[in-house]
Order: structure tokens, then C-alpha cells, then sequence
């Protein structure tokens, strides 16, 4: 008893520079998290799919990126002007993704059940992982991060008795995320295109009856989510490499999704970062109570004492079905 | 109309997506040939090592079909499975590879060899788990069917040990009061050692740190490291895999872990140092043959490989450690082939041919050079007793460029393993029970 309600206790009151670095950690996690589910939640909001592509689209966006980059240095235009030229390509790659996948996808498929949608979600994930095999092949690749100006090294603090290490990574993910869920959050409170999102995200019988053209939403929400994607991808990748390995990395964002709501940006952010600070704690002050890896699984135990107290999330729509 | 595209869409899925995990096309072995079955991922997460070791495997067997003809005047099928390093895949493969009389299968995967070591006697087919699997199948009284030379996992740690010891001034007294951390895949090829930590541990005197990572979390391994730092382990033994050993390595630089006392099994590849950058210089792992392109063999398989465009290897990383893995690999298989074609005089041997070939196989130095391979590693001799010969390995540094070879061949120690490996035959059998009591002949 003393192990599991005190010592995790004693020990962060003794170490509390440790503390202050599992927080930290968790904090940059946790907003990595909440970008990738960010993606979910515009698509969702949209259309009412849940993307199940989401994950898959971080490795293709990065892969496209690092493999345009490759290809412009064995034409002999590599450097900090190439990188950026691949990251413009890369972007165009998700803006034809989302075009090819509201022309293909969604509107054949419009007015099916959410099930047909969502299974639909499954067959973009296996042919993006096939064209991906097929035109980058199987091998990590190296993020181009010099190339992209970020940075590497570290700041050590002494702080608490102790020291903090903030990597110079970190802090530029985390500001980047920021910066982006801020923007994101802007563009659909306060432009025209995000008014005519949350038209369709509360009807779409009633946004078509306006004039909002439904066709057009969707491939900006899917580009949207989209370049969120890239971005999550280059930070993750640049913390390892990219790798087919980062997909599973994003059903993270299924646990952020249910304690933040599907329908939410705020809560998506919130929902990040509880589950990334959540799972880290655990992780390290009870983790060797039953001999690690408890982080693989605990973000979804959070989720699930959630889905008792609050099935539509922190800031989800609350759900009222007639019987 | 509607539904006919959707129809398409998941058509188009499937065919993009179906090749990349289905069993190749048919190809089975003839009369006059020998099939054998190469279980590889180049997909998924762990394709980062599994690409290398397949490029590998596959340009020394097709090295031996266009320059002589395959082994004994008879050619080799070779047929890739891809198993994206899925044990569920992995059975998918066998199941597919079976009633093509496969000579032997490579699992490639631990977890895919635990459950074919029961099937392995029923369906005559032996399992070579080239340093891999479970350890203790080494007995070849309890495990006829399966072989893994030249080092189990049991050795390899010892051997990280032993060489801790020597690094902290003497032998395994040393290891006395030291703290070591263990970094692993939370899969059955990590979780191997874990008996053999436990009783060393308590043994030798050394505390044991364990720092599991789960294959979802390969690249978010930031709570683990920042368990290192809180509890400051003097030494960290990675047994890593695919994606698990890039992150591990950046996270140990991030961390400001000391890597010169950061070692590995022998998994690692140049591309999963590198990718750290310059601070992963010191990073060490262990090794039981050449790294380079500088054998008779390697310039075969450019002339008559690489050059005529049979091989998917890209030429700047032939001789890379994983690679020349795979050499290796291919090279037991050809060698047990050939010797079962000598033992039994027949020209297209079978798997149960091929299992004596293996308890019979004898790569000495003179072979070694006959094949091309002299001074890459060390001879190779089975027995029916020993299926695994537990075979000295060296420790090779990554300066920052390349592994560099840093210290002599060692055995491991066999006081220590031996006895244990033993007692887990012996556990393993009376779990399976009844567990069928060897009745293979045996040649030596």
C-alpha cells in the first residue's frame, strides 16, 4: 500500500527537478497527441467519419516530404532551399490526397451509414500504406531536420536542486503544435470557411440548404487534417525517424479523442495533453511497481474511467437519443 | 453505381495492399530442384531490419543459382514470404510454405518460432532460428528439429556481461554492486533473457534495472530513458528490433547517457547509429562476423547478382552489418544442404536430409575460405547434442561512421548458461507433455 499511495509521492517531494522533466515530457507528448487528434476531430466534425486513416497519413505526409527532398538532392538541389520546396511538395501531396479522397470516397459514398464511411477509412489506410511501400520503400528514412532549420542540443536548468533538460526539439515541437492548433482554432471560429465547417458539422441537410457546398468542406477539412498530419509527422520523426512504425503511434489519439470528445479542438488539445502527462507519470512513479510498460496501456485505462463518468468527453456534444 | 465505386476503392485497396502480406506466387519443389522459403518483412515497422537481412539472405542463394548452378548441380527455389515481423503472418507463411516440402524454414522472428517448435518434428521440417528463438532449443535431445546457431540470446548477455566485467578491471566479480540497465522489445525475443537476468542477478551480485518498451511505443520511449536517468544504472543493454533500436540509441544521446556504456545484442545496424548523429559515437554492440564488402564472396555477388540486376540491395550497403547477417544466415542454409546431399548421397534432399545436414554441419576455416568467407567469422561445427555450438562473439564500436571490431572473439559463460539452458529443456518439455521423446538417428 505504501508502495502504490505514497512513495510515488515521497519520491517526486524528494526529486522535484524530476518531477518538473516528467512533466515537461509529458506536456511535449501530450501535444504531439493532440495534433494527430486534432486530425480526427476535423474530419469528424465534417463528416462524421471517424479516419481511421489518420495514422497512415502522418508516415505518407512525412515520407512524401523527406522522399521529394531525397529526390531534388540526387538532381543535384539539396540544402535549406530544397527542404522547404519539398515541404510546399509535401503539402500539395495532402491537398491531391484530400481532392482524390472526396472524389473517390466520399462522395460516392455519401448518405451511407457512418460504418460504411469508417470501414471506407480502413481501405484508404491499406492502399496508403501500399503506395507508400511501393513508391518510398520499406526503410526508415532520416527526418530532414537540419535541412528544416530545427534545432538540436539541448538547455540544462538548474532548477529544484536538481537540473531540467529542455531539448531544443522539443521546445520548437511544442511551439509549432501550439502555433498550428491556434491557427486552427482561429480559422474555423472566425472565417467563413469555419462557419461553413460547423454548418456541416451540425447538419448538412441544413448547410446544403444554404449553399455551402459539401464537396468543398471536405476536401479543405481532409487537406486540413492533412497538413496536420505533416506536421506531427516531422516532429515525431525527427525525435527517431520515419517509419511505418509512427501509425500506431496515432491510435494514441483514440484515448485523447474519447477524453477530449470527438466533436471538440479544445478538447482534443486538453484530452492530449491529459493523456500525455497522465501516461508519463504513471509510467515512471508506478510503472516499476509491476515491472514497466504500463504506458503502452494506460492512457486507455484513463479512457475508459472517462467513458464511465462522461461518454461524450470533457468537452464533447452531449448525446440525447429518443427512445 | 454508388456502391460499384466504393466496390472499387476497396478492390484497389486490397490489390495495393495484398502483395505486401500475401505468400508469394506458387513455386514448389520439383524433382529436380530444392525449394527453399525465405520468411522476410520488408514491410511494416520492423522492415528497417528486416530489408537488409532479406537483401542478404536472398543475393547469396541466388548467387549460388547463377554462378553454379545451386548447390550439387541442383538449383534453389528460393520464394519470399513477407511477414511484416507478425508472428500471426509468420504462421500464415508456413502454413503456405508447407506442403511445398520446404527444405527448412527461417523464421525470422521469435515469436514466430515458439509456436512452430512443436510442429517443427510432426511436419519433418526443420526450423533454423539463426540466433534467435528460444534459447534453450539449443538441446538437440529435447528440440531434434530446431537450430540455432552460432549464439542464443542467454550467451549474448553474458558475453555484454562479461565484457562490463573486463571494462570494470577484472572478471565477473566485478559485477558486484553494479547497477544495469535492460532496455527491451516487450515481445517474446526481448523477454527471453529475462530468466537468465533474474538468476544472474542474484548470483553475480549486480542489481537489475528492467525498462520494458512496447512494440506501440517503439518511437516514444522518453518515459523509459527518463527512468534511466533517475535511476542511474552504471551499464545499458539494449535487445533491440526495427524502429526500437534507432530511438533507443537517440533517446540515450538526448539523455546525455555515457555510450561507451550503452551495449547491445547484435541487432543493431549502421543506419540505426547514425541516425543519432555524431553523440552515438561509443555505442557498442556485439558481433560474430566481418562488417565490409571485402571478401571474395561479396565481389561474386556483385559480379553476378548485383550487376545483372537480380538483387534489391542498393550497392553502397552491401557488407553492412545486417546484411552480411543475412549472408550468414544463407550461408548455414546452403552449408546444411550441402551436407545432406554429402550424407545421403542424393542430389534433392528433403527437410528430414537437411536437419541431419544441420547436425552434421562443420564450417571450418578452410570451408570458410572455399566459400569466399575466410576471416569473416568464426568455424561452425553442430552436433546432435548441441544445436546451437554457443560460439564466441566479439564487440564492435560505432565511431561515429562505421563499427569498428574493438575486442577478440570471447565465449560466453558457459558455466552459466549450460546448466540453465538444461533446466529450461527440461521445463519446456513437461509443459508440452507428453513431448515426444527423440527418436531421429543421429550421425555424430
Amino acid at each position: 500500500m505504501y508502495d502504490v499511495f505514497m512513495d510515488p509521492f515521497v519520491q517526486m517531494a524528494q526529486m522535484p527537478d524530476l518531477l518538473v522533466q516528467v512533466l515537461w515530457e509529458g506536456l511535449v507528448s501530450g501535444v504531439l497527441y493532440a495534433l494527430i487528434a486534432l486530425g480526427f476531430v476535423l474530419i469528424f466534425k465534417a463528416s462524421g467519419v471517424f479516419n481511421f486513416a489518420q495514422g497512415i497519413m502522418v508516415v505518407f505526409s512525412a515520407l512524401s516530404l523527406v522522399g521529394i527532398y531525397q529526390f531534388l538532392a540526387r538532381n543535384g538541389f539539396s540544402g535549406h532551399l530544397a527542404a522547404f520546396v519539398a515541404l510546399v511538395g509535401a503539402i500539395g501531396v495532402m491537398f491531391l490526397l484530400a481532392v482524390a479522397v472526396e472524389k473517390i470516397v466520399l462522395r460516392p459514398l455519401v448518405n451511407q451509414p457512418d460504418i460504411i464511411l469508417f470501414m471506407a477509412t480502413f481501405g484508404i489506410t491499406w492502399f496508403l500504406i501500399g503506395l507508400g511501400e511501393i513508391i518510398f520503400g520499406g526503410e526508415p528514412k532520416a527526418m530532414i531536420s537540419d535541412q528544416l532549420f530545427l534545432p538540436r542540443g539541448a538547455w540544462n536548468v538548474d532548477m529544484l536542486g536538481g537540473m531540467v533538460v529542455f531539448q531544443k526539439l522539443d521546445v520548437a515541437a511544442a511551439v509549432i503544435a501550439s502555433l498550428m492548433i491556434a491557427s486552427l482554432a482561429v480559422f474555423f471560429q472566425k472565417t467563413r470557411i469555419g462557419r461553413a465547417l460547423r454548418a456541416v458539422a451540425d447538419s448538412h441537410k441544413a448547410a446544403l440548404s444554404v449553399g455551402i457546398s459539401l464537396n468543398q468542406i471536405w476536401v479543405i477539412v481532409w487537406f486540413a487534417a492533412g497538413v496536420v498530419a505533416l506536421v506531427a509527422g516531422i516532429m515525431w520523426g525527427a525525435r527517431s525517424n520515419v517509419s511505418f512504425s509512427l501509425q500506431i503511434i496515432a491510435l494514441k489519439a483514440l484515448p485523447v479523442l474519447i477524453l477530449g470528445g470527438f466533436t471538440s479542438v479544445p478538447g482534443a488539445i486538453v484530452g492530449g495533453l491529459i493523456i500525455g502527462v497522465g501516461e508519463k507519470l504513471a509510467e515512471f512513479y508506478w510503472g516499476p511497481l509491476v515491472g514497466g510498460g504500463i504506458e503502452a496501456w494506460f492512457a486507455y485505462v484513463i479512457a475508459l474511467v472517462f467513458l464511465l463518468f462522461r461518454p461524450q468527453g470533457l468537452f464533447g456534444d452531449k448525446i440525447i437519443e429518443r427512445i | 453505381m454508388k456502391l460499384s465505386k466504393a466496390a472499387f476503392l476497396l478492390s484497389a485497396a486490397l490489390v495495393a495492399g495484398a502483395p505486401l502480406a500475401a505468400p508469394a506466387p506458387a513455386a514448389a519443389q520439383s524433382a529436380d530442384t530444392i525449394y527453399v522459403p525465405l520468411f522476410t518483412y520488408r514491410t511494416g515497422a520492423f522492415a528497417g531490419s528486416g530489408i537488409p537481412i532479406a537483401n542478404g539472405m536472398r543475393d547469396y542463394l541466388t548467387l549460388l543459382n547463377e554462378r553454379d548452378g545451386g548447390i550439387g548441380g541442383v538449383k534453389l527455389v528460393i520464394e519470399e514470404c513477407e511477414t511484416s515481423y507478425d508472428a500471426k503472418k509468420g504462421l500464415e507463411c508456413y502454413e503456405a510454405v508447407k506442403p511445398k516440402s520446404p527444405v527448412m524454414v527461417n523464421p525470422w522472428s521469435t515469436g514466430t518460432t515458439l509456436p512452430l517448435i512443436p510442429r517443427a518434428a510432426v511436419d519433418k521440417i526443420p526450423v533454423l532460428s539463426m540466433a534467435y528463438g528460444l534459447s534453450s532449443s539449443a538441446k538437440g535431445e529435447t528440440f531434434p528439429w530446431i537450430f540455432n546457431p552460432p549464439a542464443t540470446y542467454w550467451d549474448g548477455f553474458t558475453q555484454i556481461l562479461q565484457y562490463i566485467a573486463e571494462q570494470e578491471g577484472g572478471g565477473v566479480e566485478k559485477l558486484k554492486g553494479l547497477k544495469i540497465g535492460y532496455i527491451f522489445l516487450d515481445a517474446s525475443f526481448g523477454r527471453e533473457p529475462l530468466p537468465l537476468i533474474d538468476k544472474l542477478s542474484k548470483e553475480l551480485g549486480f542489481e537489475a534495472k528492467l525498462y520494458p518498451v512496447a512494440a506501440s511505443d517503439m518511437q516514444n520511449q522518453s518515459s523509459q530513458w527518463l527512468s534511466v536517468r533517475r535511476d542511474r544504472p552504471n551499464y545499458m543493454i539494449l535487445y533491440g528490433w526495427g524502429a526500437l533500436n534507432p530511438t533507443a540509441i537517440n533517446e540515450a544521446v538526448r539523455t546525455g547517457f555515457p555510450m561507451e556504456k550503452f551495449i547491445s545484442i547484435w541487432w543493431p545496424s549502421e543506419d540505426d547509429a547514425a541516425g543519432a548523429g555524431p553523440g552515438a559515437a561509443g555505442f557498442k554492440t556485439l558481433n560474430w562476423h566481418a562488417v565490409g564488402a571485402d571478401f571474395p564472396l561479396h565481389q561474386d555477388i556483385r559480379t553476378h547478382v548485383v550487376d545483372k540486376g537480380l538483387s534489391q540491395t542498393a550497392p553502397d550497403k552491401i557488407g553492412q552489418v545486417l546484411y552480411n547477417r543475412g549472408v550468414y544466415n544463407s550461408m548455414l542454409i546452403a552449408e546444411a544442404i550441402r551436407k545432406a546431399q554429402e550424407i545421403t548421397g542424393k542430389k534433392v534432399v528433403t527437410g528430414e536430409d537437411v536437419r541431419r545436414g544441420l547436425e552434421n554441419l562443420n564450417i571450418d576455416e578452410a570451408r570458410l575460405e572455399e566459400i569466399g568467407l575466410g576471416g569473416f567469422t568464426s568455424p561452425v561445427k553442430l552436433t546432435c547434442a548441441d544445436h546451437n555450438g554457443h560460439f564466441p562473439t566479439f564487440v564492435q564500436r560505432w565511431d561515429g561512421d562505421s563499427y569498428e571490431k574493438i575486442t577478440d572473439y570471447a565465449p560466453p559463460l558457459s558455466q552459466y548458461v549450460l546448466p540453465l539452458l538444461e533446466e529450461d529443456a527440461k521445463a519446456f518439455a513437461e509443459r508440452n507433455a507428453p513431448w515426444p521423446a527423440r527418436t531421429e538417428p543421429c550421425d555424430n
